[in-house]
């Protein structure tokens, strides 16, 4: 029992081949928690400030900074969600863009007036003033029944076809909205979707939330922002533990190798439907915050290529790394929109309009030059497995400590990392 | 009452049937092989009693309960575990994390349980204990099947599934291997084993079945088999 104690202690320290990430992962697990909250939180603060600070440069010219960060804060989310099916449990999902629009859709059809379904107004149950905050769990819990129900023959599917079935699955729901005109007002799509009512005065009548709020520096995006930020957090919580637990490893161990999986005693199947659910969940979530953002919705904003973009925000960022794949949804959303309307950048002169209707292109390249140099993404996954990461880590920092003399912490505390991660 | 009891299994991909009809028992505590040429259908075999294969046909009975129908992932749990063909490490998992895989479905009581198998592992394979850090994929050949095996222990089997541990191994290695298969059944765990390697494989079994495309041919105790000209023929390369 006490002889692995030395050789574990030393094996996650001495990782052969630590990049500056896994350096910076090493650094951060090697923080006790308070530490980790207080050099989390100014970072937080300062993220969610970045709209208002008015930083020269960072700030976009041609569209509104606090909207740019609002739609970062949906994509992020849409990312986190992606990441789960993708980077986590390796299943390859080309039509996300149709859980977000069935999220989107669902708070459409229940709030806005052009809709048959409407539930809100005069002597229907959804009062006006929560009617979006109301929605917004039917808007989940649709978006996961949706991704049970599409998961459920298609993941017995495997590499291949599960991308093309789930590409269809995105454009049926597309083509459904743009189609069904007698509910989804078709092509015209659905305004006046509610949104949530906060602080109405006199000059912004809308409230802090409203399309309407677009005067001053906190305008209606940065609530937006600030609103994704809260349930970035949440959703980045869920995610965290879940990967932590026995589905995130069932998970691992299916990216890996699925039927090596199966041998192993994992039930396959169920966990990938887990998988496709709770990514399906979040990817509706974000659909309600964007349907509430704008106030209206159309097919138009659910195209396939919109699929391609979240997809292309993932494996920038890094796959199976959530601040990496949020990071790539900054980079996805932030990019064309900084050089929308610009027309110098650092005393040169450039066509930022130009630069920005091109975005597929240098997305494109951008995607094929990352592949050859950094396949893993801009901020790749933990070298070894993600599950067991901080288990590790402190079982070799308690060793550590207690090889520093700190006597009389009894032998439980000499746990082997393995010990730790059997439990 | 035979452990392990197949009837008349009959498996498919598809329209193409690759086994049909066997049946072969295994007992408690036996060494069993299963030898055949390849595509014979050992590996069909071997994946029908883990239940990732559906039989069209017969019937898996497993310690007195019929499991034809059972899920994988259960028939890991009843003590069923398997180490793959071609080994299935999971390459971006460590050699601990692979083994803690092979724990994943039929979990610990306690820790001192979970130690004293881990220790085991490592007793019968040193060299994992050594490359326990290392990552699953970048283990050569051998290791891997090591981690197969150890994972597959972890999971402290009733029956061991090993398809073709030998295979692409140095000859040294594959007598390493051999005697440890032989030492894990010595120490109670019963075993059905495929090989290509017949000498090795006949000399250490309690019986063997011979499989030719899809069907059972002979069987017998592994060292009366070994002495039959006919096989000595066919699997061993003798004249
Ligand atoms: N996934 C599959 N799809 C179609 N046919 C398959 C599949 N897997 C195996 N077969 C066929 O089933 C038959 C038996 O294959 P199996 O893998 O069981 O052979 P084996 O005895 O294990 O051979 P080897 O010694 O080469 O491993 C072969 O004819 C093979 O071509
Ligand atoms: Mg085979």
């Amino acid at each position: 029992m006490s002889t692995p104690v030395k050789q574990t202690s030393a094996t996650p320290l001495g990782r052969p081949h630590a990049g500056v990430g896994d350096r910076f992962r090493l650094w951060w697990n090697a923080q006790s928690r308070p530490a980790q909250w207080a050099f989390g939180v100014p970072f937080i603060l300062f993220i969610a400030l970045v709209p208002i600070l008015n930083i020269p440069v960072l700030t976009t010219v041609g569209t509104n900074f606090g909207a740019v960060m609002a739609q970062f804060g949906m994509i992020a989310l849409i990312a986190i969600g992606l990441n789960v099916v993708v980077g986590q449990a390796g299943l390859l999902d080309l039509g996300y863009v149709g859980f977000y629009a069935v999220g989107a859709y669902t708070v459409a059809l229940l709030t806005s007036p052009d809709s048959p379904w409407n539930q809100t107004g005069e002597g229907n149950w959804l009062s006006q003033d929560w009617a979006w905050l109301a929605v917004l769990p039917v808007a989940v819990c649709i978006t996961a029944i949706s991704g049970l129900l599409l998961g459920s023959p298609t993941l017995r599917l495997r590499g291949d076809y599960l991308a093309i079935v789930t590409l269809g699955f995105g454009e049926i729901v597309r083509l459904l909205a743009d189609n069904l005109g007698e509910i989804t007002g078709g092509g015209r799509g659905l305004s006046q979707v509610a949104y949530p009512q906060l602080g109405q005065t006199e000059a912004n009548p809308g409230g802090l939330f409203s399309a309407g709020n677009v005067a001053g520096r906190i305008n209606s995006g940065v609530w937006w922002f600030w609103l994704s930020l809260v349930l970035i957090m949440v959703v980045l919580l869920f995610v965290g533990n879940l990967e932590r637990s026995r589905v995130g490893r069932a998970w691992v161990a299916i990216r890996e190798d699925e039927d090596a999986a199966e041998i192993m005693g994992v039930p396959t199947f169920k966990f990938k439907l887990w998988a496709f659910t709770i990514g399906a969940a979040i990817g509706g979530l974000s659909g309600a915050l964007y349907a509430g953002q704008v106030q209206f919705v159309t097919p138009t904003n659910f195209n396939v290529i919109n699929s391609v973009l979240f997809l292309c925000a993932v494996v920038l960022g890094g796959q199976g790394n959530k601040l990496g794949v949020i990071l790539g949804a900054f980079i996805i959303v932030y990019l064309p929109n900084f050089f929308l309307g610009r027309t110098d950048l650092f005393g040169i002169p450039i066509n930022g309009n130009e630069i920005a209707n091109y975005r597929y292109l240098f997305f494109g390249l951008a995607l094929m030059v990352l592949m050859i140099f950094r396949p893993q993404g801009l901020l790749p996954a933990r070298q070894k497995l993600l599950t067991y990461g901080r288990q590790l880590y402190v079982a070799a920092r308690r060793t550590a400590k207690r090889q520093h003399g700190d006597a009389g912490t009894g032998d439980q505390h000499g746990t082997t990392g393995a010990e730790e991660v059997s439990r | 009452m035979p452990l392990l009891e197949i009837k008349d299994m009959t498996v498919g991909y598809g329209r193409i049937e690759a086994l049909h009809g066997i049946s072969l028992s295994v007992e408690s505590g036996e060494l069993v092989t299963l030898i055949g040429a390849n595509g014979a259908g050992k590996t069909t075999t071997m994946r029908a009693i883990s239940g990732v294969r559906p039989l069209t046909r017969g019937s898996i009975m497993f310690d007195g309960q019929d499991i034809t129908r059972m899920k994988a992932h259960l028939r890991v749990l009843a003590g069923i575990v398997q180490a793959p063909e071609g080994r299935g490490v999971f390459p971006g998992m460590t050699v601990q994390e692979n083994l803690d895989m092979g724990h994943y479905a039929r979990k610990f009581a306690n820790k001192a349980e979970y130690q004293a198998t881990l220790d085991h592992v490592f007793e019968l394979f040193p060299r994992l204990k050594e490359r326990r850090a290392q990552m699953g994929g970048t283990m050569s050949g051998g290791e891997q099947q090591m981690v197969a095996i150890g994972r597959a222990l972890m999971a402290r089997p009733r029956l061991l599934l090993l398809d073709e541990p030998s295979m692409g191994l140095a000859p040294m290695i594959i007598q390493q291997i051999f005697r440890i298969v032989s030492e894990i059944n010595a120490t109670g765990t019963t075993i059905l084993l495929v090989e290509q390697n017949a000498q090795q494989a006949l000399s250490r079994s309690d019986r063997a079945y011979i499989l030719e495309t899809g069907e059972v041919v002979k069987s017998g105790p592994g060292p009366e088999l070994l002495a039959d000209p006919a096989i000595k023929e066919a699997y061993l390369g003798v004249a």
